[in-house]
């Protein structure tokens, strides 16, 4: 017997809304570290074979990792909660982010960067007033998959007590076979899938929005 | 209010990549004249924008000496000496991102130039190069036509009045009638502004229609021949050069010889006319399409034969012993 899924909503909407703000706050977080340090990342080997070769082949075995192998990895050295959930989703985000940042700034025309140097930028500047700004569009699709990546894997994190719509779906595991498991799960699954549709069509305005209109297709 | 040309001087220059058994430039010396055009022409490969490319030292000579009015540009710090002389590549390299105004505006940006100086130079170069300002200083590059953003690569160039400008094939992407139109806006804007020019081309009549004087180069950039575009198609100095001219050398010879230079017959006034001011190459096409004996020149100062066009080449041949 199965409880119905109005009342269900009824009683625990206040705390589903705060558990998908939680889920967004963590991912956001995450996704804003991973964006420096990744781009960072990717700044400082894309022109240079093999710290460039050295560093995608290490994100690309990183993402290999089950998620919840790694958590079970992070929790004995940063206990539970958030510290280990933000580590992991930084973790998983640095793939997608770095590469694209390598492949954007490889991909900016070599006589753009010429015409710059020829005209007397200097490196630094010719870096932040060209090459990023060309590269850009590349880099946001970057975060916009590590994006989608880490919704998906924050709500894994509830194994550790991380925060967010996990513990929804954990809930449900946990107590197969009684009144609300399937309820648990189905509405933390639910919101999960929205918040990622969301998030992915707040990408598509960030990306419009911060992109130069001459860069626009 | 344009800052006139200054003279550049090449000296016994080198360049030898790392690893490589042969120079791409061998002992280049040459001397430019301030407020001079010259071409640099050869083959692709033959090293002529490698040469190019060290006087702003985008590629670092391995040996000799590079000056620019008297100032050696190996002791300047590249940044600033770049800042000072205009660079015009075939990609043209307009910034997709930023406007035109923005584009045009880089060199300025970098010297510190206020807001005020800078736009006021924006607006004056777009109507320099004949771009209303008010239609096209807020658009980006990929809304302008190939021409349009070739006239846009050569008003950034200008934008800071630099005194020597370097083009590498700038009009080599456009279509044959746009090219055309650029060079003959080009040669109208430097009788203007006077700059010292190193143009890079491996088109023979573009160096003979824009060319002061013409380097011709062979391998490793060296100098087969430096004279003006008349001395060079009247005397090629070897058989390289000769080869480079190719076919109809008589005839691009007679495009740079005016009407106003040659002794005329007596005017009459029942033959085609011909402009005063234009070519005798122009005089003899009209004798080709219209068939007739001769051609009156308008202002009725007199008439061409073929004679007299003929024998006008032929006392060009020879100037060194004319003089």
């Amino acid at each position: 017997m199965s409880g119905s899924l109005d009342v269900f909503l009824a009683r625990r909407w206040e705390d589903l809304v705060m558990l998908t703000l939680q889920h967004l706050a963590v991912v956001a977080l995450s996704l804003a570290i991973a964006t420096v340090l990744g781009v960072l990342i990717g700044l400082l080997v894309w022109d240079r074979n093999v710290p460039r070769t050295a560093a995608l082949t290490a994100a690309g075995i990183a993402i290999t990792i089950p998620s919840l192998a790694l958590l079970a990895l992070l929790s004995p050295v940063l206990g539970l909660g958030w510290a280990p959930t933000v580590v992991s989703l930084v973790f998983y985000s640095l793939l997608p982010i770095v590469r694209n940042t390598v492949v954007g700034l490889r991909e900016v025309p070599a006589h753009l960067v010429e015409s710059a140097r020829g005209m007397g930028m200097t490196p630094v500047k010719t870096l932040l007033s060209i090459q990023l700004p060309l590269a850009w569009p590349v880099i946001v699709t970057g975060i916009r998959v590590a994006a989608q990546l880490t919704v998906g894997i924050a709500a894994i994190a509830a194994y550790v007590a991380g925060p967010g719509l996990g513990l929804y779906i954990f809930k449900g595991l946990s107590s197969l076979g009684s009144a609300n498991a399937l309820n648990f799960a189905l509405t933390g699954t639910i919101c999960v899938v929205l918040l990622a549709l969301l998030i992915d069509g707040a990408f598509v305005l960030i990306a419009r929005y911060s992109t130069s209109r001459g860069l626009r297709v | 209010m344009s800052e006139p040309g200054v003279g550049i001087e090449l000296s016994h220059v080198t360049k030898l990549y790392a690893g490589q058994q042969q120079a791409a430039v061998e002992d280049f010396s040459l001397s430019v004249d301030p407020g001079e055009l010259v071409m640099f022409v050869g083959p692709s490969g033959c090293g002529k924008t490698t040469t190019m490319k060290m006087i702003n030292r985008i590629i670092e000579p391995s040996s000799g000496s590079i000056t620019i009015d008297g100032q050696d540009v190996l002791s300047l710090d590249p940044n600033e000496l770049r800042r000072h002389i205009g660079y015009v590549i075939q990609q043209i390299g307009l910034f997709p991102h930023m406007t035109i105004a923005e584009n045009i505006a880089t060199v300025p940006k970098l010297l510190g130039w206020s807001r005020e100086r800078t736009n006021n130079r924006v607006d004056e170069l777009l109507r320099t190069v004949q771009l209303d300002p008010a239609v096209f200083a807020h658009r980006y590059p990929k809304q302008l036509s190939g021409g349009q953003q070739q006239r846009v690569g050569v008003a950034r160039a200008l934008a800071a009045d630099p005194p020597v400008m370097l083009m590498d094939e700038p009009f080599g992407a456009t279509d044959p009638i746009t090219r055309q139109k650029l060079q003959a806006e080009f040669l109208k804007l430097q009788a203007d502004i006077g700059k010292t020019i190193i143009f890079v081309t491996h088109d023979f009549d573009e160096a003979v229609r824009l060319g002061d004087r013409i380097a011709v180069l062979g391998e490793r950039s060296r100098i087969e021949q430096f004279d003006t575009p008349a001395n060079i198609l009247a005397n090629p100095a070897n058989d390289y050069v000769s080869s480079f001219i190719g076919h109809g050398a008589g005839l691009m010879r007679l495009a740079l010889i005016p009407i106003s230079d040659v002794e005329l017959d007596a005017p009459d006034a029942t033959a085609p006319a011909v402009d005063a001011d234009s070519s005798l190459r122009d005089a003899l096409d009209l004798l080709m399409v219209t068939g007739a004996e001769r051609v009156n020149v308008s202002g009725g100062e007199g008439s061409l034969t073929h004679a007299r066009i003929s024998a006008a080449l032929n006392k060009a041949r020879h100037p060194v012993e004319a003089s």
